[in-house]
């Protein structure tokens, strides 16, 4: 083994282990009553119902946005693919900002709603819900494309000789096919949505119980100098993220064997 | 006119395709011919799932397809059942819900469309298999339930575009038994393409040769196999032919004799080559000879030994008159 590969193997395994080993080893295991802080439930609450309502939404508009990519030729579809992948490229607070400029009191879409409806969406949890879904939706369009153009397209072609039309073909066949692009895609996007934290502080802000999700609890305990809340916060992501790859893991073996 | 009359016209880059095909119902029609020929587009246009570029199809008093008119009804409204070389059955449902989905799409409830799939299986001995998935079946056992789910519609006409083709030669003439049964009691148009004679033979009233996107010949598969128009027709039927100006000739590989030297022969009937081949084939051992026209003969082991025939040997080929049919060109 040559040492000029080994070497830079090692640093690189070490510079993504020892954070993780740091929160292991810093976090405050006597002191686990820390997370019964009104504010610390409050924070885990809002991001358990964000994340999961932003992933729902996701789906339900992710999903068709990926079929018409997969399977229907039309001109400007270059552009589409490009556009669905600005989330993951740009950085989160640009994207709380250019939602500010189309959904905000002032913005394109957000004045006239403001001004005909009454509505306001910034500072509220709908910001949030909305910057969540803005930056996972890439995720879950991306994996469902890739299932739908791998699976074999003669499904459809059989469903439609059995008098399935186009919609009921994509209920019947082609959404069951790509079932576990879909669940890998929606895990993804879940746990995107979890950890937000640049586009939803600069779009909805910082409120207890409406827009502080769990990643800004994290950051303001720390700004507070309260790191032993920062830190156990931080685990609980940290262990939610594992169980997504370990989710994930299983669903790609389970692919690979079958 | 209550079948199947097209006249499938498509145009894509340099292959072109410009094919009639007219069956009436309960019949089968074979659509052979070499890789590449057309058959299988000429099928996909009788399916909707390639638009036409002109031409036409109707089945019994509908018109499928007819572009100068605008006329093109969708796959999913033609009732027309398809099964290809793979069986496609839906992984994620099981055999009898793969029968039912084309009975449930028709309109039927989701209780009388499993009814109806239970019918279906047990005519066709398949019962045992309702309750499986399809990872859960072998090839053979795919592909009939391939077939059964296609003619569970009830559909007006049936395509198979090579159902034995990718199936273990272990199981392809059962397939080929349980098509021609569930075929005989079939009274919509099946076309089936294939590059196997023996499908053709075996299940079709009429044989239609496709060759670079044309029909070559056409006729009852015994005129076709018997008086083959194209060397790739004679080779699938097993059969040397040879075109002398206006005729052409066929004769069986069996009665072909090899000679290391010209024979004293009718030189209409002798022809010098080099062996090219040797292929074991059942007793004998059938011998391809490449020179002023393609041979197969087929002689004997201790014949092979007496002339030292290998690969690259010059050889006579000659055959007596009195073996070979002679047919105008």
């Amino acid at each position: 083994m040559p040492v000029v590969l080994l070497v830079p193997s090692v640093v690189a395994l070490l510079l993504l282990l020892l954070p993780v080993v740091g929160l292991v080893a810093r976090a405050p295991w006597d002191d686990l009553g820390a997370l019964r802080d009104p504010s610390v439930a409050d924070a885990l609450r809002l991001s358990a119902i964000t994340s999961t309502a932003s992933t729902i939404i996701v789906v339900l508009i992710g999903l068709p946005l990926a079929w018409l990519l997969a399977r229907v030729e039309f001109r400007g579809k270059k552009v589409v693919r490009a556009f669905v992948t600005v989330p993951l490229i740009l950085p989160p607070v640009v994207g709380g900002v250019a939602l500010l400029t189309a959904f905000g009191r002032r913005g394109l879409v957000g004045e006239p709603l403001l001004e005909v409806f009454g509505v306001g969406i910034t500072f509220t949890v709908y910001a949030v819900v909305l910057a969540q879904t803005f930056v996972s939706l890439p995720f879950l369009v991306i994996s469902v494309e890739g299932a739908l153009r791998t699976a074999d397209r003669r499904f459809d072609e059989v469903a439609a000789s059995l008098g399935a039309s186009r919609w009921r073909t994509f209920r019947r066949v082609t959404v069951p096919l790509a079932a576990p692009g879909l669940a890998g895609g929606a895990a993804l996007a879940w746990a995107r949505a979890l950890g937000e934290f640049g586009a939803t502080i600069t779009f909805a802000g910082n409120f207890q119980g409406t827009t502080r999700t769990t990643t800004l609890e994290i950051y303001g305990r720390l700004q507070s100098s309260d790191p032993d809340v920062a830190i156990l916060l931080s685990l609980v992501l940290l262990g939610i993220s594992v169980l997504v790859l370990v989710l994930l893991r299983e669903r790609w073996t389970a692919g690979a064997l079958r | 006119m209550t079948g199947l009359d097209a006249h499938t016209v498509l145009t894509r880059g340099a292959f072109s395709l410009d094919a009639r095909v007219e069956a009436g119902s309960g019949e089968v029609v074979a659509l052979l011919g070499p890789n590449g020929a057309g058959k299988s587009s000429l099928l996909r246009a009788l399916g909707g799932l390639t638009p036409l570029t002109a031409g036409h199809v109707r089945l019994g008093d509908r018109v499928l397809d007819d572009p100068a008119a605008g006329v093109r009804v969708p796959t999913a409204d033609r009732r027309v059942g398809v099964v290809f070389q793979d069986p496609l059955l839906f992984p994620h449902l099981d055999v009898r819900d793969n029968v039912a989905f084309g009975p449930r799409e028709s309109g039927a409830s989701r209780r009388e469309a499993r009814a109806v799939a239970t019918t279906w299986l047990e005519r066709t001995d398949l019962l045992e298999l309702a309750a499986r998935r399809p990872a859960q079946l072998s090839g053979g056992q795919r592909q009939r339930v391939a077939i059964v789910r296609a003619l569970a519609q009830e559909p007006a006409m049936l395509l198979l575009d090579e159902p034995t083709a990718a199936l273990d030669v272990s199981v392809t003439a059962a397939v080929r038994t349980f098509l021609r049964r569930h075929l005989a009691t079939f009274d919509g148009v099946t076309v089936i393409v294939t590059h196997d004679a023996l499908d053709a033979l075996v299940l079709a009233d009429h044989v239609v040769v496709v060759d670079r996107g044309r029909v070559s010949q056409s006729g009852p598969p015994r005129e076709v196999s018997e008086r083959p128009r194209s060397p790739h027709v004679a080779s699938l039927m097993g059969m040397n032919l040879v075109r002398d100006g206006a005729t052409f000739r066929t004769f069986r590989p069996q009665s072909v004799t090899l000679y290391p030297d010209k024979p004293v022969s009718s030189a209409r009937n002798v022809w010098a080559g080099t062996v090219t081949a040797l292929v074991p084939h059942g007793d004998v051992v059938r011998v391809q000879v490449d020179g002023d026209v393609r041979l197969l003969a087929d002689v004997t082991h201790a014949a092979v030994a007496d002339l030292g025939l290998t690969d690259g040997l010059p050889v006579w080929a000659s055959v007596k008159a009195t073996d070979t049919l002679v047919y105008d060109a």
